[in-house]
């Protein structure tokens, strides 16, 4: 056993693979021991925050020390951050359908196009062919940049709660920084948030949690059950071999997504948990692994060892466990693995049709993929709604295949490079 | 044929049954080899059809909860009184015929789906199912049919190429294919959609054609078809390459160990000429694992037809799960069941024709 193991750990691809999964598994499950938010917090008023440290503006105001610092870019940033490249373009666009001479007008030069700007803007003119949308859009960017060349800093009023009248309490300069450690609220979003506002990263955690949870039982199901059926028909033959077989290759032509779609669907939306949705991809995905141990057993039943031990009188479970399974253990390991990482799939494919697993506490990689798409985060380019979960998805599976090659290659020395 | 060609054949009939090769049987012979065999096929295909339509049929009553009860629950929302319920509910059971023995319902249904009738859909009431489903069933396979035999072609070419040269070509063709193989389908349609879909605006995102247009045989139209088709179909195309590449790629290299290789290469012949050996011999298996995983790859590409909002089963079946369109779910699986069946003969039909070896297993 400790032979085998090592063995099996000298094959790069096995390591290769078994890394990058016991890295994912890792992360899974000691990430919810250091935070521990509920991953379904709806946190964010709104849709899709890009991923960032968001930093309270209320209590960055009220932080208690406040510094000074004179950065020479400072205000180039705070320009060009407020008035972008496309912004002076539709600056000038605007100017010119205004009636300015287009040679008059330079988008390099801020502060002659500023004041270019100020003197000719009027919110209330209607310029031929343009939407209502561009019309607000200019409105908002009036605003945003009304006063970008002032140097001087804003006053934060309170209003008096006896006299209603607003009272100066602070003035903040341009050149005033407080320090993030020192604000009280500030929260990390590594992968912003998604579209009901819940925080990515912890909930693609626990869905990942989730996933592997399903796929294990999925797999193990599956296992389960190819190689009962696998033993029974391999071993025992005759017409008990005869009806497993017809049915193996039944459901090897049958398509099993098909299946799965028909029961999913058929168990309906209120039944349909994760554990549910596990065991019925075990239920329909045992297929080849019934197969391949009915395959092995065919070539190991008439070995010596084993026309000994039936000679001694052993009965055929003691036969079974003594002298067929551990022939096979290998293989019937392999085949778990890619029934993990298939019912990872399978579970992510259910859920885009709309029949994974119903939660209200648990995300799982599927859905997460499900509510990217039906919010459109692809098309709006939301990156970090879907992109982590494909590639933690293909992560999964491919770390998988990778352990299987690398087994593979261990047991069948044919293969080796 | 050459006597080169020929040389594998030999090999492996005398390697798997002792037997003399099959062209040493008469014609007639053979020809009565081929009946046996597409009889076999033919029967195989009945029953594996009879069966997946009783299991159509079979699987949604042995789940628990009563389809008609969630019907009627929709319907009769707002509804006060209780009597009234209870009406409705009654009129669906008699209209989906479940309060008659389970024998009577589906001598009913073979019935109705033997006419064609597969009921009216519930979320696009009063459309039938038939004509959703017909709607929906030409864009499926005129979309996944090419793919999967262009992605079939391009992976085993690939496969071979890699097996052959080795080396640097090997090295990158390998990784990659392992991890496209393992990537999801609708992984593969988003990240096509997001290149070139929404960044590089090549290709429009959803649909199967556009949405301003009326299905006509202008070339308007059809160009606009065309447009729409390349995302999806490369998606399922991309898919299918990987894992056809590493199939093809350890059957190649077992081959190309075989001794008429070698021979074939003391002989001094062309490289390209020994390639297109190895490649016939090395694609039989290749035929099969066709046959077996087409399954697999169809419920991939209805997932990846979904992510373009393609106008196909996949889509359909979505639409039938958001409208909790029983009958529609139903035909569809069975559909999709068949046609999957179908390919499935096809292939083992082609694979008769290609193989030697079923002349001879099946003439003596």
């Amino acid at each position: 056993m400790i032979n085998t193991l090592r063995q099996i750990f000298r094959s790069g691809k096995f390591v290769a693979g078994f890394s990058i999964f016991a890295a994912i598994l890792l992360g899974s499950l000691i990430y919810p021991l250091i935070i521990r938010d509920a991953p379904l917090t709806i946190i964010g008023q709104g849709t899709f925050f890009p991923p960032g440290i968001y930093v309270s503006v209320y209590d960055s105001v009220g932080a208690t020390t406040t510094y000074t610092l004179d950065i020479d870019e400072a205000a180039v940033n705070r320009i060009a951050s407020r008035f972008s490249e496309e912004d002076r373009l539709a600056v000038k666009e605007w100017l010119v359908a205004a009636g300015l001479p287009e040679a008059e007008i330079d988008t390099a030069d801020t502060e002659k196009l500023l004041a270019q700007w100020e003197t000719n803007f009027d919110s209330t003119k209607r310029i031929p062919g343009m939407t209502n949308a561009k019309r607000n859009y200019y409105i908002r960017l009036n605003n945003s940049i009304d006063g970008l060349l002032s140097s001087e800093g804003v006053v934060i009023a309170a209003k008096n709660a006896e006299t209603g009248t607003l009272e100066q309490i602070d003035t903040i300069e341009q050149s005033d920084y407080v320090n993030v450690t020192e604000v009280a609220n500030v929260r990390v979003l590594p992968l912003g948030t998604d579209n009901f506002g819940r925080d990515m990263l912890t909930e693609l955690v626990a869905a990942t949690r989730v996933s592997l949870s399903i796929g294990f039982i999925a797999g193990t199901v599956a296992t389960l059950i190819g190689l009962t059926l696998g033993l029974l028909a391999g071993y025992i033959g005759g017409w008990i071999d005869d009806i497993i077989m017809f049915v193996t290759n039944l459901f090897t032509v049958i398509p099993s997504f098909v299946l799965l779609i028909l029961i999913s669907f058929s168990i309906g939306q209120e039944q349909r948990g994760a554990f549910t949705v596990a065991v019925v991809i075990g239920f329909t995905s045992w297929v080849w692994t019934a197969r391949a141990v009915r395959a092995q057993v065919v070539s190991l039943r008439n070995r010596d060892h084993v026309n000994l031990s039936k000679l001694s009188g052993h009965s055929i479970v003691y036969i079974i466990l003594n002298d067929i399974l551990p022939y096979i253990a290998s293989y019937v390991v392999m085949a778990l693995i890619l029934q993990i990482s298939s019912g990872i799939l399978a579970e992510a494919g259910l859920s885009i049709l709309g029949l994974g697993p119903k939660t209200t506490e648990v995300p799982t990689l599927g859905l997460m993929m499900n509510w990217a798409r039906i919010y459109q985060a692809d098309i709006q380019g939301r990156w970090w709604a879907y992109l982590p979960v494909l590639v933690t998805i293909a992560s999964v599976a491919f770390s998988m295949n990778l352990m299987n090659t690398g087994l593979d290659q261990v047991f069948n020395p044919a293969l080796r490079d | 044929m050459t006597e080169l060609q020929i040389e594998p054949y030999k090999k492996r009939l005398h390697t798997s049954s002792g037997r003399p090769a099959a062209w040493a049987v008469g014609g007639g012979a053979e020809l009565k080899g081929y009946r046996k065999y597409f009889t076999t096929k033919l029967v195989w295909f009945l029953t594996t059809f009879v069966f997946a339509f009783l299991l159509n049929f079979i699987l949604p009553r042995l789940m628990p909860g009563d389809p008609v009860a969630v019907i009627t629950q929709r319907v009769t929302q707002g509804m006060t009184s209780q009597s009234g319920a209870q009406a409705v509910y009654e009129q669906y059971a008699e209209q989906f015929g479940t309060n008659k023995p389970l024998w009577e319902q589906f001598a009913r249904y073979m019935a109705n789906v033997v006419r064609g009738d597969f009921g009216v859909s519930f979320s696009q009431y009063p459309r039938p199912v038939a004509q959703i489903l017909g709607a929906s069933i030409g864009w499926t396979i005129a979309l996944q049919f090419p793919a999967i035999i262009v992605g079939w072609l391009i992976g085993n070419t690939l496969g071979a190429l890699a097996a052959y040269l080795k080396g640097g070509f090997d090295k990158v063709v390998m990784p990659v294919s392992i991890f496209i193989s393992n990537f999801p389908a609708f992984g593969m349609a988003v990240i096509l959609l997001v290149v070139f879909g929404v960044n590089l605006r090549w290709f429009p995102t959803s649909g199967g054609y556009g949405f301003d247009l009326i299905p006509s045989a202008s070339w308007g139209f059809v160009w606009s078809v065309i447009v729409h088709y390349q995302l999806p179909f490369w998606s399922v195309v991309l898919i299918s390459i990987g894992g056809q590449a590493i199939g093809m790629r350890s059957m190649a290299i077992y081959e190309l160990n075989a001794d008429y290789v070698k021979y074939a290469r003391f002989m001094g012949i062309k490289d390209w000429k020994i390639i297109g050996y190895v490649f016939r011999n090395a694609m039989l298996p290749q035929i099969t694992g066709l046959a077996l995983s087409i399954g697999t790859m169809v419920g991939g590409a209805l997932v990846a037809e979904i992510i373009f909002s393609y106008p196909g089963l996949g889509y359909t079946i979505l639409n039938g799960v958001i409208g909790q369109d029983y009958p529609l779910i139903s035909a569809a699986t069975l559909i999709i069941t068949v046609m999957v069946l179908i390919a499935n003969f096809a292939i083992e039909i082609i694979y008769g024709l290609i193989d030697p070896r079923i002349k001879a297993a099946q003439a003596d």
